[in-house]
Parts: C-alpha cells; structure tokens; sequence
C-alpha cells in the first residue's frame, strides 16, 4: 500500500491517511522551438499588414465605397437565397435517396444509384447550361397520359425562370454529393440500434427517421457544413443559366465599369468570408444539437412529468444518495 | 422460486419445431425442437457459435428460418398459412407480431441520442400510439422497478452497464410483451454490475413473464430456470431440470461444457 501511495504517505503527518496529499508541482517541458516559430511569423504577419496598408493598388478607398453598395448587397442576398433554396432541395433530396439506397426494394436503389451517377458525373458548369436551356429543349411542359390525353400544360419559359434553372442546377448537382454523405452516415451508426427498434415492433421508416438519421446526423453534419460553404461560393457559376443577380456577378460588373478589379475582387472575397464565418457559428449549434446524449451529455433536460411523480420520489433517495443500495433494494422483492 | 410444477400444466406460448437456418451454405440450426410454456423460464446454455443467439433471433423475426415450424401464442411466426402455402408476412405484419415479444441485447442497444425515459417512451408512444402522458407514468413505473428512477433524465453514455441494461429491460417491458428474449444479457458487463441485471430478471420471473434466456451464469440458471437447455452444433443436446442437468448432466458434450463454465 505504501508502495502505491508515496505522495499521500510523506504528506501524512499522523499516518491516518487523512491529510492533503501532496500535489505535483512539476517544471513543464520548456520549448524554445515554437518560440522561435512564432518570432518567424508575426514577422511574416507584419510584412503583409505593412504592404495591405501602404500598397496603394489594393485601392482601400473604393473597398470602402463599394462594401455596401446597393447593388452588392442585392448580390448578397441573391446569392444567399441560392445558397439556401438550394441546400433545401439537395438535403431534402439527399435523405430520401439516401433511405431508398439503404431500402429493400431494389428498384429504389437503382433509381438511386442511377441519380447519383448522373449528377456526381457531369460538371455542375453544364448542368446549369443545360437548365438554363431546358426551355429550348422543351418549350412546353405539360401532365398527361403517355400518347393520350393531356391534362395540363405550361410554357417552359413561365416556370423554369433564370432563377428556377440556377436553383434546380444547383440543388440537383448537389443533392449526388450530399446523397453519399448521408449515406456515409447512416452506415456508421450501430446495426444494433436498427435491431433494437425493429424489436420493438418499429417499421423501418420510422426508423430510419427516428432513430437513425438522428445519430447519423453527428456524421452527416461537419461535411454537410462543408458543403454549404462550397455551395456559397459555387452560386457564382450561376452566370451560365444566366442569372445575373449574384454578388460576384454584381461585383464584375462594377470592376468592369470603373476599371478597378483588385478592390471590387476584395468586395466579394470579404463578404464571402463574413456569410462563411455566419454558416459556421450555425454549424455549432446544428453539431451541438445532434450530439446531444454523445458528445455533450453534461446538460440534462428537465422533465417536469418526471419531477412531480410522487412514486418517484421514494426511490430517488434511496437510490441517489448511495448507488449500492439500489441493489440491496432489488434483492428482496 | 421453482415454479416447475405450476407451469408444466400451463399452455405452450412458444413451440419450435424441426427449425433449421442456413447462412449461405453454413447450417447453423439443425432441426430444433423446443417448447416453452406460460410463465416458464427457459434458460439456454452452450458454446460460442452453437447458435443460441440465432435461435433466440429467429423467434423475433430478426433471422428468417428454412425449415420448421415457430409458433408464439399458437400463431405461426413469420409466415401466414393461406390455401395451404406459406406466404412471407409483409412488414407490417412482422412488426406487429414483435410487438408481443421484447427482446434485451447483450451490448444493450439503448437510443444513445434519446434520455432513458424517451428511450422507454419511443415504441410506446411511436407504435401503439399510446399518449405521452400515459407513456411516461408506465414509464417512471417501469424504471422504479428495475430501481432507476432517479436516472430518468439521463442520457445512456451517462449509466453504467448495469444500469443500461436495466434501462433496455424496462424499454422492452414498456411494450407489455408476452414473451421475453435475453441474449447474455450480462455478458457485456463488469462482474460486480451482473448482479443487478439478475435481480431484475429474477423478479421479472417471479412476476410470472415468460422468458428465454440465453446465459452463461449457471448459478442463474438453477436457481431462476424452470428448464435448462444446452445447445451444441446446432442441435439440442440435452433438456430438462435445470438442478439435475448442472449435478448430473447425460451428454460428455454437456458434462465437458458444465465443467468449462463452472
Ligand atoms: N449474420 C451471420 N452470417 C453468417 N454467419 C453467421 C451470422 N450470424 C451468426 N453466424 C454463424 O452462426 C453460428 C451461430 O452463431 P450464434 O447463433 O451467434 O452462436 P451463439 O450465440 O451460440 O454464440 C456461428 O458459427 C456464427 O459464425
Ligand atoms: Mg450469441
């Protein structure tokens, strides 16, 4: 015993092993290297603040005039709702062929497999071409029996607007990337979760959405964070449908007309990186709350349906105060 | 705690008959027969990959089995019998059936994302459409039995292996079942938590549920087992009284087993 204990019996000054142990104050490991690391680079820092402040070709004068133009903040906000309407499409899109990857029912993954296929292996520049010409291929849509009767029709033009064909081009080459992240995910959780319910008598989709794409989600998210910033940045291929609307699009177009790309590039390239750094405090706390019971269990919910159960109240005092007496409990039913 | 004689006279609530299951070209189960009846616990022992576990799997439609015959309730288990052809039970008919069976895992299978009482709350509320309210107090009610209502707020990762395992009993029990299916439970756990897991499944028993429990704790068996029945190679070795079979076991198999595990 004495052995396994120095520290506490060199401390006891009565032997009872009741005195403070003790505590280790030992010199930390000294490292010169990073010290030296870090001189190299706040020198290097410096340099680059020094020539973004006194290079006159960064043009500071027109970043300041043009930051929050008009027409740049309409950009923004073009860009965004692309961002956002076509993240919606892809996830809504990426779980369902990603639950009809993982089904039983071989046609649904087919279809599924066949989708990703199509999207993941064409570039998202064509397919945004190719929207923005689909009102040429088919001027008009309409719903019908196939060589019957026509219920209704639309003129192509009317419904898939610039706007539409971006958003569809986006979502849909987006929702094959997505689809293999979710599905990524759903592999990694335990097969024993997927047993468990369905020895509960739960039906597989219930399932799925209940108890697994909740768990996967902790997977899912940080790539899917990843996707969205790209996806930020991708809206500014959008000029092929063409849409003409987004912020790099409203940026050229003012570097083109005062001559001045290098400040009007910083315009973008700043407001770029503010939405990213906005995405990523969102991504916190979507992380934070799927992985809620895994990664961050301090915090537990308060339940009033279970603090007011008289019932409970006996046995949380036996049982809180001392763990061993649960099972002294159990023995004498 | 013997209730051998009561429940000898009681109806069988499970029958296998003749089961045999194949993985591919391996033949796990060959030709079981075995009955449990109401109120019976009926303990199941034998080597690693004897196929006990798969045993227990196919009663809840977890495998599907190649030949025989199981019957829970006098209702033929994943199958229906029309026009005097098996047809396949569809989905909703095979989780309906698992309804009436609970089933605890080794390594306990809690919803790591939901607290124990949502845990308990999920299939109640999920599948029989059960209130919350409802579905919370059977809850609290279950957890005082199995002695962790103190810990219905909690997440899993928060428990002990015992008390997980506590946890996924009253999660199965939730769903009133009329048979219960213990896949080691204890297995997975630290010896000084094993305890407590039996003493619930040992008032479970005394409260007179049906259970089949696949174990290596043989003191359990004994004293708990109304039947003992030890598998090997796919095939039933030896069944009966648990006392007689662990002081006097017929089968050099069964003898060569006891004498591992003892
Ligand atoms: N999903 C599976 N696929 C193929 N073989 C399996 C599968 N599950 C179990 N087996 C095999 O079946 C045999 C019996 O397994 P199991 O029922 O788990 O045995 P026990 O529970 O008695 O240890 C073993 O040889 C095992 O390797
Ligand atoms: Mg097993």
């Amino acid at each position: 015993m004495s052995l396994i204990a120095p520290a506490r019996s060199t401390a006891d000054t009565d032997g009872s092993g009741r005195g403070k142990p003790q505590m280790i104050q030992a010199v930390p490991v000294r490292h010169p290297g990073r010290w030296a690391c870090a001189v190299v680079i706040l020198a290097f820092a410096a340099m680059l603040a020094q020539s973004l402040v006194t290079n006159e070709n960064f043009r500071w004068d027109v970043v300041g005039t043009y930051f929050m133009d008009v027409l740049v903040i309409q950009g923004i906000g073009w860009t965004l709702l692309l961002t956002v309407l076509s993240m919606v499409i892809a996830i809504t899109l990426a779980i369902l062929l990603a639950f009809m990857r993982e089904s039983e029912n071989p046609l649904f993954r087919s279809v599924s497999w066949v989708w990703v296929w199509f999207f993941r292996g064409t570039p998202v520049y064509t397919q945004l071409v190719f929207w923005g010409l689909i009102a040429v291929l088919y001027p008009k849509i309409s719903l019908g029996v196939p060589f019957g009767p026509e219920l209704f029709a639309f003129d192509t033009q009317d419904i898939v607007t610039a706007f539409v064909a971006a958003v569809l081009g986006l979502g849909l080459n987006e929702s094959a990337y997505l689809a293999e992240i979710f599905r990524a995910g759903l592999k990694s959780v335990d097969n024993g979760q997927m047993e468990a319910a369905e020895a509960l008598g739960m039906r597989k989709s219930r399932i799925m959405w209940r108890i697994i794409l909740p768990q996967a989600m902790r997977i899912i998210v940080p790539p899917t964070g990843n996707e969205t910033i790209g996806m930020l940045k991708t809206t500014s291929l959008v000029l092929a449908v063409p849409f003409t609307l987004d912020l790099t699009f409203a940026t050229n177009g003012i570097a083109n007309r005062s001559y001045l790309p290098i400040p009007l590039l910083i315009v973008a390239a700043l407001w770029y990186l503010v939405i990213t750094s906005i995405l990523m405090v969102g991504q916190y706390y979507v992380e934070r709350h799927f992985g809620k019971g895994v990664d961050n269990f301090v915090r537990i919910p308060v339940d009033k349906a279970t603090a007011v159960k008289p019932a409970a109240v006996k046995v949380v005092t036996a049982g809180d105060s001392n763990e061993s007496g649960v099972k002294e409990m159990e023995e004498k039913p | 705690m013997s209730v051998t004689t009561d429940t000898l006279t009681k109806p069988a609530l499970v029958r296998i008959d003749g089961v045999h299951k194949y993985y591919g070209q391996h033949h796990v189960l060959r030709g079981i027969d075995m009955t449990v009846r109401q109120g019976e616990v009926s303990v199941l022992i034998g080597p690693s990959g004897s196929g006990k576990s798969t045993l227990l799997r196919c009663v809840n439609m977890l495998e599907t089995i190649n030949a025989g015959r199981i019957h829970v309730n006098d209702e033929l288990v994943g199958y229906r019998e029309r026009g005097g052809r098996l047809h396949d039970m569809n989905a909703k008919q095979i989780a309906a059936q698992r309804r009436e069976i609970g089933m605890v895992f080794q390594r306990f299978n809690l919803f790591p994302h939901r607290t124990v009482l949502q845990n308990i709350i999920e299939a109640p509320t999920q599948v029989k459409r059960q209130s919350k309210a409802a579905a919370k107090t059977r809850a609290m009610e279950l957890l005082e039995r199995v002695g962790l209502v103190h810990r219905a707020n909690h997440y899993p990762a928060q428990l002990s292996g015992g008390q997980q395992q506590r946890v996924a009993i009253a999660r199965a029990l939730a769903m009133d079942p009329e048979l219960m299916l213990f896949d080691e439970p204890t297995s997975a756990l630290d010896p000084e938590l094993v305890g407590e897991v039996l003493n619930v499944m040992k008032e479970l028993a005394a409260s007179g549920m049906t259970m089949i429990v696949v174990t290596h704790e043989i003191a359990f068996a004994r004293e708990v087992g109304d039947t003992l029945t030890f598998m090997d190679g796919g095939v039933v070795v030896e069944s009966g009284d648990p006392r007689e079979i662990i002081a006097n076991p017929q089968h050099d198999r069964t003898k060569e087993f006891l004498a591992r595990v003892l």
